[in-house]
């Protein structure tokens, strides 16, 4: 049977929880196309990184070692993924769902005639093969997908979907064979010169040594409108933050945002108020000890990771809570 | 310059949604649609680069009749004109093969730029772009949010947005694609002159076969991906719902985060 291919991101030879995910899920995957998981690596010196992916119960990890891999560009990277895939042919390859990968995966599947799934959460085995499952509009409604046709299919897997400690390893002297996958990327025209990286705003306000954070989002419906944000804030002793929405807006400076392009945070409480939940939010604030959604629409997906919902305006809700709070602690 | 823009019309995602009676997609009956929003705002960054280097902006949707009125509403802003990929035979397409369609649309003028947004607030796919780049064989970069042109408009330095509050700068050869990210600019708002005008500007339509495009590569026939059906997740799936008015609904959050979750 076909394998699974498993394409792992890494930051200079660090990989991110998410690569671990994809492991896992491209081990699950394998199980269920009765193949095997295969890894690969891209990068330039990554010896030591492929030497821990090799602890994973894995067929082969690939590592395409190449100067032109040193730093990511789209070019490269299909560069030396395309023909590779079309020469072994499997089934899947599972990329994480990360801003790099959706910066290339679908080029990759356009340049190979691969089908494209971006962003699963999960799947099942059907009557007749796979049905997927991903978000759609906005993370409100899941969708159940099916995948058509012949040939091998591109899938990214969203951050969490597959717990990284379901990646199973080999036992203690167990080692996956490392193998050198040839690339010529001689010819391959740099599509992108990258000049630099930059840090966003600068992070002067630090939200992750925070202890309770009340955070807004869309809903709170302009810059003129935080008083009551910032009256619970005060009165439950928190820093407040923001979804992204409400940065493009300009209600409040960017180092207040929470979510993939923004802070990580986990903190005791968070209290998230007119924040619909999209997953560039929740990724960024889901492993916080307990979480309050106050909402108006019952269906926003914030209520899908919070420990209390509370559905209402939160122009009504805010007030009667900073009141409550301060009645609490006398 | 001249400037394409891809947009896509789709639901408000603010409107209360409800799954169609054949359980493959939502109602869209009494359903409002808007301009997809990253879009809006790769039409803005796409004015706002036609106006500095006088040049023009054509938009682009794919869909049935109702896109029409996004397409208009982008006439409205500034653009010069609209190309309606208007045919059932274009419905239901996965990012492949919605891509395809309009690359081929795209394909029959030229252009210096394309700019699409990053991802659609319906489907989500957000790899269009990217395909109609590969189409062209034009550079692409998706989540992008800042454009500067550079020697003499033949390169642009383009910011692109990476996890965790970083951002990558590089330097790309024109024409590309751009996929932009919401809050790369402010969109404007359309003038009371610019409705005014827009109704006088030409909206034309292209069929698959003014495309040069057979119906089994484009839609749901040339897609990969099939939405078998949709649902809503398990709402406040673990979450205690706190009820009543908001005095009391507050009342007992308080009090549960005192007694039962101790963090206050």
């Amino acid at each position: 049977m076909a394998n699974v291919w498993v394409v792992l991101q890494h930051r200079e030879g660090q990989f991110p929880r998410i690569s671990y995910e994809a492991i896992a899920a491209a081990q699950k995957l394998a199980a269920q196309t009765g193949g095997k998981a295969e890894a690969v690596l891209l990068g330039e010196g990554v010896g030591l990184a492929a030497a821990e992916v090799a602890k994973f119960d894995l067929a082969t990890v690939h590592v395409a070692d190449d100067p032109a891999l040193r730093v990511y560009t789209p070019g490269a990277y299909i560069g030396a993924l395309a023909p590779a895939i079309q020469a072994a042919a499997p089934a899947f390859v599972v990329f994480p769902h990360t801003y790099q990968t959706v910066d290339y995966m679908a080029r990759l599947a356009q340049g190979i005639g691969a089908g494209l799934l971006p962003e699963v959460t999960g799947f099942e085995a059907g009557g007749d093969g796979l049905v997927w499952a991903r978000p759609v509009m906005g993370g409100k409604l899941q969708a159940q997908v099916r995948v058509k046709g012949e040939g091998t299919v591109l899938v990214s897997v969203q951050s969490g979907a597959f717990p990284a400690d379901g990646a199973v390893r080999l036992g203690e002297t167990g080692e996956t064979p490392v193998q050198p996958l040839s690339v010529d990327l001689s010819g391959v025209k740099p599509d992108r010169e990258v000049l630099g990286y930059e840090e966003v705003g600068g992070d002067t306000v630090d939200l992750t040594k925070a202890e309770i954070i009340v955070a807004v989002g869309r809903g709170v419906g302009g810059a003129d409108k935080m008083a009551p944000v910032e009256a619970l804030a005060k009165a439950l002793g928190a820093e407040i933050g923001a979804s992204r929405p409400v940065i493009d807006n300009g209600w409040l400076p960017r180092d207040r945002q929470i979510g993939s392009s923004g802070q990580t945070v986990a903190p005791k409480l968070y209290v998230a108020a007119g924040i619909s939940g999209a997953i560039q939010h929740l990724v960024g604030m889901k492993g916080s000890s307990v979480i309050v959604a106050i909402n108006k629409d019952p269906g926003a997906p914030i209520f899908t990771v919070a420990d209390y919902g509370i559905v209402g305006d939160l122009h009504e809700v805010l007030p009667a809570l900073t009141e409550a709070v301060r009645a609490a602690k006398g | 310059m001249k400037i394409a823009v891809c947009i896509k019309q789709v639901p408000n995602t603010e409107a209360r949604l409800r799954v169609s009676r054949d359980g493959r997609w939502v109602d869209e009956e009494d359903l409002p649609f808007v301009i997809n929003e990253s879009d809006e705002y790769a039409l803005e960054e796409g004015l706002r680069i036609a106006e500095k280097t006088g040049g023009e902006v054509v938009v682009f949707s794919l869909g049935p009749e109702r896109v029409k009125e996004a397409l208009r509403k982008a006439l409205a802003v500034g653009a010069a004109r609209a190309v309606h990929l208007s045919d059932p035979a274009f419905a239901g397409g996965d990012a492949l093969a919605t891509g395809r369609a309009l690359a081929a649309a795209l394909a029959r003028d030229s252009f210096d730029l394309v700019l699409t947004g990053s991802q659609s607030d319906d489907v989500g796919y957000g790899g269009t772009g990217s395909v109609i780049a590969g189409h062209l064989g034009w550079p692409h970069v998706w989540l992008v949010m800042g454009v500067e042109l550079e020697e003499g408009n033949a390169s642009a330095k383009v910011t692109r947005e990476m996890e965790s509050g970083v951002n990558e700068v590089s330097r790309v050869r024109l024409p590309a694609v751009l996929e932009v990210q919401a809050g790369i600019n402010h969109p404007r708002y359309a003038s009371l002159k610019g409705i005014m005008a827009a109704k006088k500007k030409e909206i034309a339509t292209a069929s698959p076969a003014d495309l040069g495009l057979d119906a089994s590569q484009i839609g749901a026939a040339g897609s990969r991906l099939e939405i078998v059906s949709v649902s809503f997740p398990e709402s406040g799936k673990g979450a205690q719902m706190l009820e009543g008015d908001a005095k009391a609904a507050a009342a007992k959050l308080v009090e549960k985060l005192q007694k039962e979750a101790r963090v206050l």
